[in-house]
């Protein structure tokens, strides 16, 4: 999630370094339905295993060949095999050998991968050079057959085998536990540590180690899953314990000679490794998701799409764009949060709409919503947005493909992650232009000559054949308009298109912008923080606030007499309005975050001017005439106050 | 695209080198004797003591190891201690089953995981469930028994296809395809499911990128958007990841193999484990060995045709 949205944000202390990582992972993995699922099984499958001599209801080496092969039943609970050897008691006794070759393989791949990945991390220089080598080497053998050549020359000693493999499938693990020492090292609590005189041992087990648990063991479930499905394809290749001993491996062999008369026996000892290992898999993947950010955990969400309940407001006369009550939706793992609440404004042919507030207020995604272009976990709640008459929150995917850089087109933020870095320059600029004019290769070349020319880039023909990450970022916004311009579109959303940019190339942009609105007659709508920006750029501006427009005005009057506190407060913040020698000012305080804003007015909280009814109810947009609309109930007197 | 190849090449001698002393290392371990283990515990000791002499078990270590690997590189590999007959023709001869049930495997799992992966992060819903369900069972399952669950599905209960054996590709193209489809199902599904996951993971990063909303903002046809650019984009770490992938594979040779008596290296080793046939065994790593370095600089290559920033710099 970009900007719009940041529902994650969390607000550290400067001064108090605190380990964050001390709350318990076990405790927190028992308590999702999975965790404690997964755990449960893994135990009661160990304890049944340990005490199979009390608890498996018969002799797992005592044959009764009358019941050879029998399905399962009251006195066999899982059948009996070719020899009439109950299935259940087997696969309890051959649990132990399982079980036990996984513990040995785990313990050999804890006591080789956690002290090497958290040496390379946090020690670094040539001790990290050496091992991160290693285990680059390491990572490419072939493992199997080092075990087959091991159980070669050791006859049947699984253990020995398992403890290699152990050893030898540490080099992923130590790379990962490498990385999170490494992150860790950086940060401002291991410093402090250091800073406090703490020795490295105190600061390794008290600081790096617990912070590297969850990956340790992340990475150890993983490792057991593999190791599980390692000693049973040994077993079944009969390189572990001999017969009549049990093992699951072996039982499945067993079961594999007799699969033409009863393929039941395949069942019991499979389905149990496949559980076993999945178990494993599933502990390991549940607590990456606790331990990792949670800004990941929204990745796979999806909110529902369905048509918007349409505004009921009227569009401003002869508007080329027109949004009205538009409000969004994000689905959050913390349930659905509404990010924007009843936006609305009014862009005309030609003119530049400003639409201007600080991250988190909800301006790029107002951008999104009305491009069609939400993230997935985002939706329309209501609104709607008239274009040239046709209502766009109500477009259908397929309608949408007339519009895209045709009559709307779009520059983004970072122009250096705006354009496909697989793909040279040219090659973009020419799928869009035929896209657009169904032109053939030369024609579009030309065409693409020609665009990069309007947007003032020197030496074209050098440039189509440049990959993005070949040129600067400057160059890359140019392109990024030219790409943009190809399909002549009537509006053109520009979402901080200088903002990533150097002070000298932002100048150069928003003179291109305006070179380039002038010519076509285009209407722009420039998203910004920058009140800079606005003065330059924009006849009319819409100040956003925690999802919601505060203030609408032409430029002028927004300049000249702000109507709502945090367009005045906004403006102050602006490095042009400080004065020589005083520290430019601040508002005190944050954006409220989506799911966190107040039922009455959301900048009460930082508002100088606040009283008790600003708390009470939402407030209305008050309409001060001459197109001005203000969210403030002291708008009038504010105006009143500074033109007086 | 050079220096890569460099690269790894430059790599790929230590781990030839650690790979074969680690056997040879293992072999200087052996309680007791070697030719004792080799010959079992009834060998006479003038048996033993003449396995010593042929192995050139008495001289120290090193000595042995620089002698083998001179041998080695001019081609040598030393005979088997049971058949007697050299380890190179028996491993080059075998190699060829390995490698078309190896390949195939890649391939299927390449195209199969990616389509999958891609129809699961631009679909979602239910398409996106299933493909969970469906790579957990393929992480979970191991690969002999949903091998032998395949046989007696479509060889015992259907007679569709073989349930054991091989033919080779010369002798009829018909009857190979028959004699590996099962094998190269039950090999590749790990890889298939491991593959749809990271390309899924991959394709969802990407489809969420300013460029793609960027492309897709100005015009660029929905086909295109993810044919093109999500594909090409999200193939990158999967080349990646298709390393180790390969190399899994690879080991689950050894256990396919059994299941359908395929007369490939992996069976080769395990019929060396059995008999304590250390010159095969050492062949076989060797082999093996060889073909992750061939399978990592393939990968290498596609990882380098894939991203313009290794071609470009």
């Amino acid at each position: 999630m970009t900007a719009g949205v940041d529902t994650t944000q969390t607000h550290d202390g400067p001064a108090a370094p605190a380990d964050p990582a001390r709350q318990s992972i076990v405790r927190s993995l028992l308590r999702t339905p999975r965790g404690l699922l997964t755990v449960g099984f893994l135990v009661v499958l160990f304890v049944a295993s340990l005490l199979a001599p009390v608890v498996a209801p018969h002799d797992p080496l005592h044959q009764e060949l009358k019941h050879a092969l029998e399905g399962p039943s009251g006195q066999y609970w899982l059948g009996t095999d070719g020899l009439g050897r109950d299935v259940l008691s087997r696969l309890l006794y051959g649990g132990r050998s399982s079980l036990l070759g996984v513990l040995e393989g785990v313990v050999a791949h804890v006591i080789v991968a956690v002290p090497l990945g958290i040496a390379a991390g946090y020690l670094g220089g040539w001790t990290d050079r050496i091992i991160t080598r290693v285990v680059d080497i390491v990572m490419s053998v072939p493992t199997i057959v080092i075990l087959l050549a091991l159980l070669t020359m050791f006859d049947r000693n699984i253990s020995a085998a398992m403890i290699t493999l152990g050893a030898l499938s540490a080099a992923g693990t130590t790379r990962m536990i490498r990385a999170a020492a490494l992150s860790v090292r950086g940060e401002l609590f291991v410093s402090a540590a250091e800073l406090l005189g703490l020795s490295r041992p105190q600061i390794l087990f008290r600081h790096i180690l617990p912070r590297c648990r969850g990956v340790i063991i992340v990475q150890v479930s993983l490792f057991a899953a593999v190791a599980l499905g390692i000693q049973t394809g040994l077993t079944y290749l009969s390189l572990g314990p001999p017969p009549p001993a049990p093992t699951w491996g072996g039982m499945v062999a067993d079961a594999a000679s007799s699969v033409s008369n009863d393929p039941w026996l395949l069942v019991p000892a499979g389905g149990l490794i496949g559980i076993t290992v999945l178990c494993f898999g599933i502990l390991g993947d549940t607590v990456r998701d606790i331990t990792a950010q949670s800004s990941t955990a929204s990745a796979g969400l999806r909110a529902p799409r369905r048509r918007p309940e349409p505004a009921t407001g009227a569009p401003e006369e002869g508007a080329l764009l027109s949004v009205r009550e538009l409000s969004v939706t994000f689905r959050t793992p913390s349930g659905d949060r509404d990010v924007l609440t009843s936006v609305s404004f009014d862009v005309q042919p030609g003119e530049t709409l400003g639409l201007v507030g600080e991250s988190g207020s909800g301006k790029t995604v107002t951008a999104r919503a009305v491009l069609g272009l939400l993230e997935n976990n985002g939706a329309v709640a209501h609104g709607s947005a008239r274009f040239d008459g046709v209502d766009l929150l109500a477009l259908p995917r397929k309608r949408w493909a007339a519009l895209r850089g045709k009559r709307i087109a779009l520059i983004s933020q970072e122009p250096m992650v705006a354009l496909d870095p697989s793909f040279t320059v040219g090659a973009q600029l020419r799928e869009v232009v035929r896209a657009h004019d169904h032109s053939g290769r030369a024609e579009a070349h030309e065409r693409v000559l020609e665009l990069l020319r309007l947007v003032e880039l020197p030496d074209p023909e050098e440039i189509v054949k440049q990959y993005p990450f070949q040129i600067s970022g400057g160059m890359a916004q140019r392109v990024a308009i030219a790409l943009a311009l190809a399909g002549r579109p009537d509006l053109l959303v520009a979402d901080e298109p200088t903002t990533a940019l150097d002070v000298t190339v932002q100048a150069e942009i928003l003179d291109l912008l305006r070179r380039l609105q002038q010519e076509t007659g285009m209407a722009i709508v420039l998203v910004t923080h920058d009140w800079g920006v606005v003065a330059d750029s924009c006849s009319r501006v819409a100040v956003m606030y925690a999802g919601q427009v505060v203030e609408r005005a032409d430029v002028e009057d927004v300049f000249r007499h702000p109507s709502h506190p945090y367009t005045r407060a906004l403006m102050a913040t602006s490095p042009e309005h400080a004065e020589r020698g005083r520290p430019i000012a601040a508002i005190a305080g944050q954006v409220p975050a989506p799911g966190t804003w107040p039922t009455g007015c959301r900048f009460a909280a930082r508002c100088p001017l606040m009283t008790e009814a600003c708390r009470r109810e939402p407030v209305a947009m008050v309409d001060l005439g001459e197109g001005r609309d203000s969210r403030c109930l002291m708008a009038t007197s504010i105006l009143e106050g500074t033109s007086a | 695209m050079l220096r890569v190849i460099g690269h790894r090449l430059l790599v790929s001698i230590p781990l030839l080198f650690i790979v074969t002393f680690a056997v040879f290392g293992l072999e200087s371990l052996i309680p007791g004797n070697a030719a004792q283990t080799i010959l079992g515990e009834n060998a006479t000791p003038a048996a033993v003591a003449q396995l010593n002499t042929q192995m050139g078990l008495n001289d120290p270590f090193f000595e042995r190891y620089a002698h083998w690997v001179g041998h080695a590189v001019t081609g040598n590999f030393g005979s088997s201690v049971i058949s007697g007959a050299p380890v190179w023709t028996s491993v080059v001869t075998r190699l060829g089953v390995t490698m078309s049930l190896l390949i195939p495997s890649l391939v299927l799992a390449a195209v199969a995981g990616v389509v999958l992966g891609m129809a699961s992060a631009v679909r979602g819903g239910w398409l996106a469930r299933l493909i969970d369900v469906v790579s957990l069972l393929g992480f979970a399952l191991p690969s002999f028994w949903v091998g032998l669950i395949l046989v007696s599905i479509f060889a015992v209960k259907l007679g569709v296809l073989p349930a054991t054996g091989y033919t080779p590709l010369g002798t009829s193209p018909s009857e190979w395809i028959a004699s590996i489809t099962l094998p190269v199902v039950a090999l590749s599904l790990y890889g298939i499911t491991a593959i749809a996951k990271q390309t899924r993971d991959s394709a969802s990063e990407v489809l969420d990128s300013d460029y793609i909303r960027f492309l897709r903002a100005n015009g660029v046809p929905e086909r295109s958007v993810l044919l093109k650019h999500v594909l090409r984009n999200s193939s990158i770490p999967v080349a990646t990841s298709l390393g180790l992938i390969s190399i899994g594979a690879l080991g689950g040779t050894v256990f396919i193999e059994n299941v359908f008596v395929l007369p490939g290296l992996g069976s080769l080793a395990t019929q060396a484990t059995l008999d304590h046939d250390i010159p095969v065994i050492l062949g076989v790593a060797l082999c093996f060995t060889l073909a992750v370095i061939a399978i990592n600089l393939v990968i290498d290559l596609i990882y380098g045709l894939l991203n313009p920033k290794v071609r470009v710099s």
